[in-house]
């Protein structure tokens, strides 16, 4: 491989439409590279998180280009992107996200069960290693709704993890929590970027957060301003 | 794709949501029974109203009709051979109702196999007097054994007994006709043949069909007593009546004995052609109630789904974000549809088969029917195959629309919403 990039983009340009057309990034070039944990941040409405879901590949409605691995996604089909997505994304939002109908365990496997690369008793004990990692494999057989903000979001972590993707992206993932819980999430981003040299895309408009990790881009205007 | 874990969270879901999803099953069960329970009681009934006729009408009849000759002298004629005749004015001919040779014809008939059995007959009419007056009525000579052997005539029998027949002299009267005149079983009755000979008959038994106007017509005879009554030689005929292994074929028979004993000869399609009407309607009926029912129950389902979606639009959204594409998420709401439709429908059938049953042992007492005891309910795996598959298809197409619904949703406006 020529270069070490994980993710760039090329001319990012993104219109809303309702009420009026209005142009909320211009023109954006950007690069992330493999180990780098990113964080972006700026004020409420400059485009931070509408620029994170395009990378995401959930957004197709764009200008320009978006490459994942050196690889062209820009104009996939909608089964190809779920495929990328499921390959090579993790998510981490703000809410966790997590099915009620299904346990802990179950969760965090879902996506690699999609993935179908592992068999089932591998996927769980791919899933177990995480969740020990993360300090939960006490609470794997728990239902979602008997665990605190904090549990949910690490298991929301780990599912993100399971299927070893390129790259994590997160949409405010400490934003619902309490100081303690956020810099605990905090931590365990740290070691993943360290220990497995995790690529991390955080978007946060929390200051602190976002002065801890290797590189911040501060958006303003719908332009990367550094 | 991965059907097993597509089913496996459809299976999810609806556990979550187990008692809207009970409701939704009971609303196909409940449709899928009244059809099953409708269409065998709308069947039984065809078939019970079918064989009051049926029953009683051989498959192929041989006779001789009155009708004009086939070959009139001028197809004779060398000269106009070639030529397009027309000839007015014909009259019909009676060539003599008996069936000449019927002795061979029937030895002939009882060794073809595609043949049950063969029963001669005589029919004519009579007068019975009565008193002062002369009732005009019909009397069947019928061969005892094998008339018993192929339209189980002692069903019909409601006083006496068929074998009395046997006896000399002895006779069988219609319901109606017994009341009118006022004769019942061990009465003598005299009767009057065309020609005018007197016979003297003792009663031995009363029948009821149930059809008055074959029960006011109809008396039965032994063959020879009704020759007697007639002052016909022994070999006199003038039906063949012929049960076949399988009815299908009586047309093509019908013609083939045609053909082979230069006689007429009529199959019983032909001759019930009214009542196949009946059952086609009756048949259409049953069918669109119960198209009508599952349909309703359809709607249930679309609801529940519909509501359901709304519901998951989280779940919806993390299946999206984390690599679950628009067509997967399609199928995970179809398949849950389609296990509603399958549960819903298995009990259906179970359910529907409990209740024709419960209604083939509802005492059904008529005076015109005395050989039915209960509500008729015909059996037939066929309406079931129907049923299993008119659930799945309505269910089917009940999850379809909001399961493309539910492939549309753009998880990044479910995510950026909180």
């Amino acid at each position: 491989m020529e270069n070490n990039k994980v993710l760039e983009t090329i001319g990012l340009t993104k219109y809303f439409y309702d009420p009026v057309k209005f142009k909320v990034l211009t023109s954006i070039d950007l690069s992330i590279d493999h180990g780098e944990f990113v964080s972006i941040v700026g004020k409420s409405g400059c485009g931070k998180s509408t620029l994170l879901y395009l990378l995401s590949t959930m957004d197709t409605d764009y200008e320009g280009q978006i490459l994942i691995h050196n690889e062209l996604v820009t104009g996939k089909s909608d089964k190809i992107l779920a495929q990328i997505r499921n390959e090579n994304i993790g998510f981490v939002f703000q809410f966790h996200y997590l099915l009620i109908e299904y346990n802990v365990l179950k969760n965090v496997m879902l996506p690699g069960m999609k993935l179908a690369k592992y068999t089932e008793q591998e996927l769980e004990h791919r899933a177990l290693e995480h969740l020990k990692v993360l300090g939960m494999e006490d609470h794997a057989l728990k239902m979602p709704n008997q665990l605190s903000g904090g549990e949910k979001q690490r298991v929301a972590i780990a599912r993100a993890l399971i299927n070893d993707p390129l790259i994590i992206m997160g949409d405010e993932p400490t934003g619902n929590l309490d100081k303690r819980n956020s810099d605990m999430v905090f931590d365990i981003f740290r070691e993943l970027t360290i220990e497995k040299k995790q690529t991390l895309l955080i978007v946060t408009h929390d200051n602190d957060f976002a002065n801890k990790t290797n590189r911040i881009i501060t958006m303003e205007d719908g332009r990367i301003i550094s | 794709m991965n059907f097993k874990l597509i089913v496996n969270i459809a299976l999810h879901l609806l556990q979550a949501r187990l008692k809207q999803t009970i409701v939704a099953a009971i609303g196909v069960t409940f449709s899928i029974a009244m059809f099953i329970a409708l269409v065998s009681f709308m069947n039984g009934l065809n078939k019970l109203l079918d064989g009051l006729m049926l029953n009683r009408t051989p498959h192929v009849r041989l006779y001789n009709d009155i009708k004009p000759s086939e070959h009139q002298p001028i197809t004779l004629a060398e000269a106009y051979k070639k030529s397009t005749n027309f000839i007015r004015s014909i009259k019909p001919k009676d060539i003599g109702k008996s069936i000449y040779n019927s002795k061979a014809i029937i030895a002939n008939l009882k060794n073809d196999p595609r043949i049950i059995d063969v029963a001669p007959k005589i029919t004519s009419p009579v007068f019975f007097n009565s008193g002062t007056i002369e009732i005009s009525r019909v009397i069947n000579g019928i061969d005892v054994l094998s008339e018993e052997k192929i339209f189980k005539i002692s069903e019909y029998i409601i006083e006496g007994k068929v074998t009395s027949l046997l006896q000399n002299n002895s006779i069988i009267l219609g319901k109606g006709l017994a009341n009118k005149m006022l004769l019942v079983v061990g009465d003598i009755i005299k009767v009057t043949s065309p020609n005018g000979h007197l016979t003297s008959l003792k009663i031995v038994g009363i029948s009821q069909m149930g059809i008055s106007d074959i029960d006011d017509v109809m008396s039965y005879t032994s063959l020879g007593t009704a020759q007697k009554i007639l002052g016909e030689p022994t070999n006199y005929i003038t039906d063949i009546q012929i049960q076949l292994y399988d009815k299908t074929i009586a047309l093509e028979l019908a013609k083939e004995f045609r053909r082979k004993f230069n006689l007429d000869a009529i199959d019983y399609q032909t001759v019930n052609a009214q009542f196949e009407t009946g059952s086609k309607i009756r048949n259409i009926i049953s069918y669109a109630v119960g198209i009508v029912l599952l349909i309703v129950a359809g709607f249930g389902i679309y609801n529940i789904l519909n509501m359901m979606i709304y519901e998951k639009m989280d779940s919806i959204a993390i299946l999206k974000a984390t690599g679950f594409s628009g067509n997967d998420v399609k199928w995970i709401f179809i398949s849950l549809s389609l296990v509603i439709g399958l549960v819903g429908g298995i009990f259906g059938l179970l359910f529907g088969f409990v209740f024709s049953s419960i209604i083939d042992v509802i005492p059904f007492r008529t005076t015109s029917l005395p050989t039915i005891t209960t509500y008729p309910i015909y059996y037939d795996s066929i309406f079931y195959v129907i049923g299993i598959v008119f659930a799945l298809f309505t269910t089917t197409i009940a999850g379809y629309f909001p399961a493309s619904k539910a492939s549309k949703v753009d998880p990044v406006e479910i995510i950026r919403g909180k």
